[in-house]
């Protein structure tokens, strides 16, 4: 079988491979143009969707977009298939399985089912003939739920990761960050903190200072330093206080070597973690970052558009059972995705991809200075993604992340977002809230100027 | 009224306004805290106090290289200067194109090439890069901390080149077409919220096109309230010396010291926890 194509009046639109049509059919992003390979003109995306719509799921499991001999992650997918779990969309087109995934039948029982069947390149094409509405309303019925010390991805809630990033590990702004996001009711995705530094020694002291700080107050959470899984595992052997292990992933094995891993890295990171048998209510000891573009950046796309190589990221994340995934959509910069329109869009795909695929996602609803984009676009992709049903967003002191320079969600606008869309925090965390009187029955912040006595007393210590 | 402070201080909305007690601890972090509410929303005074400093850094952005006056400065303390442009021809293509953005135009080119410089010691590049306004606070005020060093060791500085929409690896087309044994290139870096001027030195040994970024050293947050220009100096010199010394930049040169860290044991100014 050689090329696809679609007919326009006289004009026959021709794509040569299936690799081609996806770029082709990718709604306008900078990226795929930086790479050379998107539509030449709206025509010709428009013709490359219609195309898209008439292949079929099983063409997928054909025609590789990254050959199966150079690509491990290619042979997680294509021997990871469940064939059985695949059964029941087997004879559709791309199209009908939209159609399908957009049917009152079709819930959330249906839609894990069908997971383990699905492949990211499936999951990615049919992404490319959705809308925004598509996308919101087929996520909203997937529910991907993770736990170590509380649950998350239930239905109604929506968790934050408290990002309390500061240039200089300082710890006394490390806590100002924590007592802040606390204060704010932020904080039951993780307690996550970027280091200024990857010196193990300064991460076996920042897992401790976390850890101390979760043991002391109690709190229904875990902590996170995003640091090389290598450093992490490291940290674990000198008897670092390790919840879970980060690593940023991406969906080739070229990229994934750009970022020094490999499949087996993983698994030893995740087993690292697990021995140390740390979580109370479930056993989800990984956390994954990822984002379009990635691949291109680490010159290992082989020319495959970026939104199904950031879906391929999520079949590697699956593999390892995580607590939390969360494509870090604007971080990147505009030659990825230029404006609020291309990182909107692209944060649903990427929610919608990885919920698809059974992955617990989140999104880190961000931006940075030389993008054209500002704080209406973050609240526009942050209300959908609430709709959405997105498990956990980024909380960070006013939007400003003063280590990374870039501007994400703050711990205000979770709290924004719950009181539109009725969401709350994970339970275990939600009681944890109402124990220490910073929220109330209706999940809103109560805290005024008399703080809950513990932070009043650590106030004095300032 | 330009006020910064985290209360509001609009007599329209202070009475809907929850303050926070814990604004004292802005002392120790520029991380916006504290900022109070309106409900559970940011009061107007913060939140107006953020779209001033997006609007900053955004102007930072696309704000053009100042050639002229950034000539001057240069012509001022060098023998010889050189205007140079990358092969991006604006802001908006520089933005898309990255890769145009490491490449001198042929014009650049051919005039550095008529220079007829066949070798010096070191090269020096002043690129806008993603902050014009970095170069224009900051460019001249690092190099008069380093000049000094650079006549003392006996160094001959290649033509400095002033260079137009261009990314850190620009440098390199330059250092090679100098014969330039070492690189320097200064460049205007990402403009973060609370810092639109920040400045980063990006270093080089044996500068040529196609040299990987694994092969620089980087000094970055170079600003009046981040990296003092006395301690980026010491930096940029114990790297120069250092790989003069050892004929490499990059993670074979790594900066062994701790960097700026305050970490210590972690719990120095840790409140949350009680003395132990």
């Amino acid at each position: 079988m050689s090329g696809y194509y679609h007919d326009v009046g006289n004009k026959r639109y021709r794509f040569e491979s299936l690799k081609m049509l996806m770029a082709c059919a990718t709604p306008e992003r900078s990226g795929d143009q930086l790479a050379g390979i998107a539509a030449a003109d709206s025509e010709t995306r428009a013709a490359a969707q219609l195309a898209l719509a008439e292949v079929p799921l099983t063409r997928f499991l054909e025609e590789m977009l990254v050959p199966y001999e150079d690509d491990e992650v290619t042979r997680l997918i294509i021997d990871g298939h469940d064939k059985a779990a695949f059964a029941r969309v087997a004879h559709m087109s791309v199209g009908e399985f939209r159609n399908h995934l957009l049917s009152h039948e079709v819930d959330s029982e249906a839609l894990a089912a069908l997971s383990p069947g699905l492949t990211p390149e499936m999951v990615a094409a049919v992404a490319k003939i959705m809308r925004l509405q598509d996308l919101v309303l087929v996520a909203r019925k997937c529910r991907v739920v993770s736990a170590f010390r509380n649950t998350i991805g239930l239905e109604g809630r929506l968790s934050t990761r408290l990002q309390p990033n500061n240039p200089t590990d300082n710890p006394t702004g490390i806590a100002a960050s924590i007592l802040d996001g606390l204060l704010y009711g932020n904080g039951d995705a993780v307690i996550g903190i970027n280091p200024a530094t990857d010196n193990t020694g300064a991460v076996v002291t920042l897992l401790k200072m976390l850890d101390d700080i979760i043991s002391y107050y109690e709190i229904p959470t875990q902590s996170c330093v995003l640091t090389h899984v290598t450093t992490a595992i490291e940290a674990i052997n000198r008897g670092a206080p390790t919840d879970l292990v980060f690593q940023s992933i991406a969906g080739t094995q070229a990229a994934n070597q750009g970022f020094g891993i490999d499949l087996a890295l993983l698994k030893e990171g995740q087993e690292a973690a697990l021995s140390l048998k740390r979580g109370t209510v479930g056993n989800n000891v990984m956390y994954f970052e990822t984002g379009q573009g990635s691949a291109l950046s680490a010159n290992g796309h082989h020319d495959v558009d970026q939104q199904t190589l950031e879906a391929r990221a999520y079949a590697v994340a699956r593999e390892f059972q995580p607590l939390l995934v969360n494509t870090v959509v604007g971080f990147i910069g505009p030659e990825y995705l230029f404006n609020g329109k291309q990182i909107t869009r692209a944060g649903l795909e990427d929610h919608f991809c990885g919920k698809l695929l059974g992955v617990p996602m989140g999104c880190d609803v961000c931006y940075t200075n030389h993008a054209e984009a500002d704080q209406d676009d973050m609240d526009v992709l942050l209300t959908l993604l609430g709709a959405a049903g997105c498990n956990y967003v980024m909380g960070i002191p006013g939007s400003d992340d003063i280590m990374l320079n870039y501007q994400t969600t703050s711990f205000h606008d979770a709290l924004y977002v719950r009181e539109v869309l009725g969401l709350r925090a994970a339970p275990e965390f939600e009681d944890w809230l109402e124990r220490m009187a910073i929220t109330n029955q209706k999940g809103r912040i109560i805290v005024d100027q008399h703080l809950p006595a513990p932070f009043a007393h650590a106030l004095t210590r300032a | 009224m330009t006020d910064n402070t985290k209360n509001s201080t609009d007599a329209n909305t202070t009475s809907a306004v929850t303050t926070n007690p814990w604004q004292q601890l802005s002392e120790h972090t520029d991380a916006r805290i504290g900022l109070g509410r309106a409900g559970g929303s940011q009061p107007t005074a913060p939140h107006l106090a953020f779209q001033l400093a997006h609007a900053q850094a955004r102007d930072a952005v696309h704000l053009p290289l100042d050639t002229e006056q950034m000539m001057d400065a240069l012509e001022s303390r060098f023998e010889q200067v050189v205007r140079l442009h990358s092969r991006a021809c604006d802001r908006g293509e520089y933005l898309r194109r990255p890769d145009l953005g490491r490449q001198l135009n042929d014009e650049s080119l051919e005039q550095l090439t008529s220079m007829n410089v066949k070798q010096c010691d070191l090269s020096i590049a002043l690129v806008d890069g993603l902050s014009a306004r970095a170069i224009h606070e900051h460019a001249a005020i690092l190099l008069d901390h380093l000049i000094p060093a650079f006549d003392e060791r006996g160094w001959s500085v290649g033509p400095v080149a002033l260079v137009e929409q261009g990314r850190v690896a620009i440098g390199d087309p330059i250092g090679e077409a100098l014969g330039a044994r070492m690189g320097l290139v200064l460049i205007g870096e990402r403009p973060g919220l609370s810092s639109p001027d920040s400045l980063g030195v990006y270093f080089t040994w044996g500068p040529r096109a196609g040299r990987r970024d694994s092969e620089r050293n980087c000094i970055s947050n170079i600003r009046p309230r981040g990296q003092s220009f006395e301690s980026a100096a010491t930096l940029i010199l114990y790297l120069l010396d250092e790989a003069s010394r050892r004929e490499v930049s990059g993670i074979e040169l790594k900066d062994d010291s701790e960097g700026d860290s305050d970490l210590g044991d972690g719990s120095q100014g840790n409140f949350l926890l009680p003395e132990r």
